[in-house]
């Protein structure tokens, strides 16, 4: 079988892009590392992947809110190059900046955004989530149906223009994980309906604001320690559960 | 010119808003009359464009790149001639506050739009210092907030809520109308280049020329360049004359610690001990490295971190910094630069930053207003500014902010402390530091302005109530993302092996870095050649601003070519500078003219060694302080549980991210519900290879209430409990490195430099017993203030020990919450009567003498307690530190919702603590852990405690025995763990001496988290 290649983005201020390489080593692919001006001046080179994964960090320091103008670089630089990556099936992954810069492409759906955390101020803490998709998502196709990711961030506030769109983004599927409850803080940041994650009409774009890359050991759950504490919620697990995400996609590829 | 107002929709929450509005109910202000009432706050940002556009390119800015159209609408505005913007009718409010930057502070926000401008094809490449006479003259940017504000309310309460709360004045300026930016290009430097006569000047106005020009050196210092000149038969130029100032600084040359020092002991009055000491880094810091000879330590005191061997194929490095005077000034961009400053430390001995730490004190966040001296600012939003600084710059730069602690002490309102730390790792020697004659100096990273000039001997002088008016300059604001960006240029770089030697634009800037690197050589700088941010900067502000994310590279002429296409594609300027040459010269030109020629030796050896005096005046009496009356002992865990230095810091750690880069394996919070505080980060950097395992822990120690009985005992406890911290999550006692910083007051007076030489002798016996080598040390002096009224206020004596332990394998690490009921719980070390400088005395306003002593048998019990571990035995551990015994039992309680049956009569105790059960829970003596082990490894455990197998080489002999071989270690199995989660303590008798819930104990420490940075 052939090993999908995945690259992974590096624009100016991402930070979380080595650990997502390292989530594609673990799930069975190959990660590479790709700054975005080299992409910019050979856009032809993402023929060469099967995967893009547009990781967290604060491209151009978010100055003009989460992700715009890295948003602007796709659409004036590489808007070509990406309509014909998603038309022969390319999978893309927007992990926090990610997904910001995704939403505010226009990549996911035209009618949302991510805006402040209804907090006030960025957060990093553990959130379980529950998955929302019934199957269009090709990114979770091997991820159960509850799971604990780490959030790290000020503007992860999904909000859709109005409850069509919300109505539209469930009844087409596209809602893929939810905070696993309402009340803060187990909704981080105030998110309309608790969308922690959406996908694209077609199901092979996938953004979402939690970090899978930061959970792919079980070393990395944030009560590893109490494992023999007998508790089932503590189990030991084989692998972390972001890394049931790399796997999906991985799947999906061959 | 065009200006842009962006605003959330009305139906949008607005949380910026709603935090101005929170803040203002927390101002408590009084001249909020009756009549007035502010019913909400909304925040929009504003944007001003001048240069050739048209209004459908703005509208084309404002659609694209500025306004969010789910959550946002915008207004423009065209502004002709100077006058202020016509009525904003289409946003009624009780009032507004407009708040924009001064002009030259940086604005990364106006850069980013700038950029996002070209990308639309409406604005061309910014070309500096010359424009071509074809290039188009860009648009000028400049950003600003707007506060509107609802209900009713007068302009005297809007300038109040502004100068409180919104404007630091040291950057900001604000407006209730239209605030307007300045427009308009600097013309260009032309000279002529300023001399300073120093030729036949006296004595006195040689002291005026330093106190003038804020030179910040003594009289000594002045002579020493005035005859130098006098030799070389002219007049230093004004570049000449700073570039002295900044190189002999306190800042950057460290001469306290290089001094000669007289010192005296007294008791009561009498010498007992007199000493002279040929400089305190050398006998007692470096020395005690050098005496420790561990083959493990790769680089120490040397290069701007310390570097210690790692796995097989990388290394680790250490830094610890402090930012205290930029940070009392403007907290936000005083610790913001603060860690891009350490960041850079570790990129500059080719590095990647992989954690980060902090150590702040602040005063109380309950301090009255009213008892705030003139030209400080109030505690609370000295802790806010500081703590969103480091969020800000940690975050957006992309490195786990995982260690810390927040110190309150009333010393510290008009010096506030910001410790800020980082590691770094490297492929083994991969570092180079040889410059060559002939190599081209580049400069790598941000753009030259006129911020942060003078911070070196700006840092070296003491604060005064006039400080902010005259430091402006001083201050400088970040920009994480170029640092970044510098970060990856320089690992590409590295690895290419493309550059000779590398350092860090700190303070002094290029005179620093550029007098540094080529001080064994020469070099030849052309100042004109720098890039800068705008025009206008004189060749001295070129060659010491301390503009930020700036790196120093030397390059051979044949790798310059592929230094700069990395640095094309990573989106980084760099510029050839000058180079170095084999003159042993650093000669400056600006064009053609020449503005500085000075020897190197002069520059770096010419400074005048200075002789201090110092006198350590030990207490008179050794007597037990009268125990405080307690009631209730419970009542008494409670209080120290909600102090503010112990409370909960859960709102400020959850504000940095502490698991970027994927290796965070402990947390900073820990336990059930992640909240309860950890001993120390455990983190296994990515650059491990699959399947190992290999971390490493941060742990720090920091008392300044026992340095106000004991510096020397100060600095003992320090270095124990920074060594405790990580030996308590699993690392190696053998593989543990520590950086020294001290904070203190004026080292021209006896009695602060008497200070500081008992505690850096207690640091060199400490580092010795423990066999933990310094690799890396800082020191700022001066933190006093003098106050209008001209009474001096220094700092409380704040010794910071920052350990770096290895962990053999991160899946062995061990957290402090109980894991389950029915295990046995043990005390390592023993308890003395030590309650002096301890939390539980402090709550009773008392201070008392007997503050915690070293212990000869700490490591041996860390080395047992670690083999222990090691053979999976210990099921959670915690370190005993401030409030003793009973905090740390309260802090496992409550972070494995487990409870404890404690039996304090089984404590190890000496015979005065074991009369006072209040000692037995509350002293704070050093060398102690609470263990939670399975009844079936307890015999196990027991046989590695009494007898381990520990090999401890002799350590010197001090003022007392040292026994080197396999002392007795006091333990004892004193509790049992207990599903009913609660906190039972027993004396002798039957009925406890208290019982608390978890539910009370969690009340107590999260309940009134007091750290002001809401």
């Amino acid at each position: 079988m052939v090993q999908p290649r995945a690259v992974v983005l590096q624009g100016p201020g991402s930070n979380c892009d080595r650990e997502a390489a390292l989530g594609w080593e673990l799930a069975g692919a190959q990660g590479v590392l790709l700054p975005l001006n080299t992409l910019i001046e050979q856009p032809q080179r993402l023929a060469e992947y099967q995967i893009l994964t547009i990781p967290g960090g604060f491209t151009y320091g978010d100055d003009l809110g989460a992700g715009k103008l890295l948003a602007v670089d796709l659409i004036c630089r590489l808007g070509d190059a990406l309509q014909s990556f998603r038309m022969r099936g390319g999978l893309i992954i927007g992990i926090c900046n990610g997904f910001q810069i995704l939403v505010k492409a226009g990549m996911l759906h035209t009618d949302a955004t991510l805006y402040a955390n209804d907090s006030g101020r960025f957060e990093c803490r553990w959130v379980e989530l529950s998955m929302a998709n019934r199957g269009k998502c090709l990114w979770v196709s091997e991820t159960p149906q509850r799971i604990l990711l780490p959030v790290a961030h000020g503007e992860g506030k999904f909000v859709p223009r109005d409850a069509t769109v919300l109505r539209q983004l469930q009844q087409q599927d596209q809602v893929v994980l939810s905070y696993a409850a309402s009340a803060y803080p187990a909704n981080p940041n105030g998110s309309v309906a608790d969308i922690a994650g959406i996908c694209d009409s077609t199901g092979q774009v996938f953004g979402l604001m939690p970090h899978p890359e930061r959970h792919l050991w079980p070393w990395h759950h944030p009560a590893w320690t109490r494992q023999a504490s007998g508790v089932e919620a503590f189990r030991r697990r084989e692998q972390g559960d972001g890394l049931t995400i790399f796997k999906s996609a991985v799947k999906a590829c061959q | 010119m065009f200006r842009i107002e962006i605003r959330l929709k009305d139906d949008m929450f607005d949380s910026r808003g709603q935090a101005v509005l929170a803040k203002i109910a927390d101002l408590d202000l009084e001249g909020l009359t009756s009549s007035e009432a502010i019913t909400s706050v909304r925040a929009s940002e504003l944007y001003f464009l001048d240069g050739a556009l048209t209004g459908a390119q703005v509208r084309q800015i404002a659609e694209t790149l500025l306004c969010d159209a789910v959550v946002q609408t915008y207004h423009i505005d065209e502004l002709r001639g100077a006058g202020p913007p016509p009525p904003k009718a289409h946003y009624p409010g009780a009032g507004a506050i407009e708040v924009g930057l001064h002009p030259g502070v940086t604005d990364s926000v106006a850069a980013s739009l700038g950029h996002g401008m070209q990308r639309l094809g409406l604005q061309p490449q910014a070309e500096y210092p010359q424009p071509s006479a074809a290039a188009r003259q860009p648009v000028e940017i400049r950003t600003a907030q707007r506060y509107l504000f609802t209900g009713v309310v007068s302009a005297a309460t809007l300038h109040r809520i502004a100068r409180e709360l919104l404007v630091n004045d040291v950057i900001q300026s604000y407006s209730l109308a239209a605030w307007m930016p300045h427009f308009g290009p600097l013309p260009a430097w032309r000279g002529p280049l300023v001399y300073v006569p120093l030729a036949g000047v006296t004595d006195e106005a040689l002291l005026q020329i330093s106190r003038d020009r804020r030179l910040a050196l003594d009289l000594a210092e002045m002579q020493a360049i005035q005859h130098y000149f006098r030799a070389s038969g002219r007049e230093p130029s004004d570049v000449e004359l700073e570039t002295l100032a900044q190189t002999w600084s306190e800042h950057c040359s460290h001469k306290t610690f290089k001094a000669i020092v007289e010192y005296t002991e007294q008791r009561a009055g009498q010498i007992v001990a007199q000493q002279t000491i040929p400089g305190l880094l050398a006998t007692f810091i470096r020395r005690v490295t050098e005496e420790i000879a561990a083959p493990w330590v790769k680089s120490a005191f040397i290069d701007n971190a310390g570097i210690i061997a790692f796995d097989e194929r990388h290394e680790l490095s250490f830094k610890v910094e402090t930012h205290n005077h930029p940070s009392a000034l403007e907290p936000f961009g005083g610790a913001n630069t603060g860690v891009g400053g350490v960041l850079r430390d570790v990129i500059a001995v080719s590095a990647r930053p992989i954690a980060a730490t902090d150590v702040l004190c602040f005063a109380p966040a309950t301090w009255p207003a009213a008892d705030v001296p003139l030209g400080v600012l109030h505690p609370r939003r000295v802790a806010a500014g500081v703590v969103a600084g480091i969020q800000d710059y940690g975050n957006k730069f992309g490195v786990p902010t995982v260690s810390g602690a927040i110190y309150y002490d009333a010393g510290y309102l008009a010096n506030p402390l910001v410790y800020c730390g980082a590691v770094g790792i490297a492929p083994n020697g991969s570092h180079p530091r040889a410059p060559q004659s002939g190599d081209a100096i580049v400069v790598l990273g941000g753009r030259t302005g006129r911020d942060g000039i003078g911070g070196a001997t700006f840092s070296s002088l003491e604060l005064t109530h006039e400080t902010n008016e005259i430091a402006a300059t001083a201050v400088q604001i970040g920009n994480p993302i170029t640092e970044k960006k510098c970060l990856e240029a320089i690992l590409q770089a590295r690895d290419a092996r493309l550059y000779t030697a590398i350092t860090d634009c700190g303070a002094g800037g290029l005179s620093s870095a550029v007098g540094e690197m080529g001080a064994e050589l020469g070099a030849q700088v052309y100042l004109d050649r720098v890039l800068l941010k705008y025009a206008g900067l004189a060749p001295w502000e070129i060659w010491l601003s301390e503009a930020q994310e700036r790196m120093v590279l030397a390059v051979s002429l044949g790798n310059v070519p592929a230094l700069l296409e990395i640095c094309r594609i990573q989106d980084v300027e760099a510029t050839v500078i000058g180079e170095f040459t084999a003159t042993h010269r650093l000669v400056l030109y600006y064009g053609t003219i020449l503005v500085g020629d000075l020897e190197m030796d002069f520059l770096h050896h010419g400074c005048p060694r200075r002789t201090l005096q110092a006198i350590w005046d030990r207490p008179a009496g050794d007597a037990y302080a009268a125990p405080p009356v307690v009631g209730d002992l419970g009542q008494a865990l409670l209080d120290l549980l909600c102090q503010p230095s112990t409370a909960s810091k859960e709102d400020v750690i959850r504000r940095y991210d502490h698991e970027v880069q994927g290796g965070t394996i402990l947390k900073p919070l820990v336990g059930v519900g992640q909240d309860a505080p950890g001993d120390a980060p455990v983190i296994r950097p990515l650059d491990v290879p699959a399947g190992a395992w290999q971390g490493f822990a941060l742990g720090c120690g920091f008392n300044p209430r026992y340095g106000l009985i004991d510096p020397w005992a100060m600095a003992h406890s320090a270095l124990d409990e920074a060594v405790r911290n990580v030996v308590a999550v699993g690392a190696d006692p053998d593989r543990i490195a520590v950086l020294d910083n001290f904070c203190w007051g004026d080292p021209n007076r006896p009695d602060r430099l008497g200070g500081l030489v008992r505690a850096a002798q207690g640091c060199y016996e400490a580092a010795l017993l423990h066999r933990t080598p310094f690799i890396s040390g800082k020191d700022s002096l001066n933190n006093e203030y003098l106050g209008a009224d001209g009474a001096r206020h220094p700092i409380p004596p704040s010794l910071l020990i920052s350990a770096l332990g290895l962990l053999p394998d991160v899946r062995r690490a061990v957290t402090m919450d109980f894991k389950a009921p029915g295990n046995l719980v043990y005390q390592l070390g023993l308890t003395r009567y030590e309650l002096g400088g301890s939390i539980y005395y402090q709550q009773h306003g008392l201070l008392g003498e007997r503050v915690p002593q070293p212990q000869d048998y700490s490591p041996a019990l860390m080395r047992r307690l670690h083999q222990a571990m090691r053979q999976g035995l210990v099921q959670a551990c915690h370190d005993c530190s401030e409030g003793g015994l009973a905090v740390a039992a309260a802090e496992m309680v409550l972070g494995g919702a487990i409870g404890l049956d404690l039996h304090l009569n089984r404590a190890p105790a000496d015979d005065a603590a074991r009369q006072d059960a209040a000692a037995l829970l509350f002293a704070e003596s050093n060398a102690r852990f609470l263990v939670e082990v399975r009844p079936a490894d307890a015999p196990a455990f027991e046989a590695i405690m009494a007898a381990g197998d520990e090999t401890l080489p002799v350590g010197a002999v001090f003022n007392r025995t040292l026994n080197p071989v396999t002392p007795v270690i006091p333990f004892a199995q004193v509790g049992t763990t207990k599903v009913l989660p609660t906190l039972t303590a027993y004396g002798s008798a039957q009925r406890p001496l208290l019982e608390l819930t978890q539910a009370a104990l969690r009340h107590a420490w999260q309940g009134r988290s007091d750290h002001g940075a809401a």
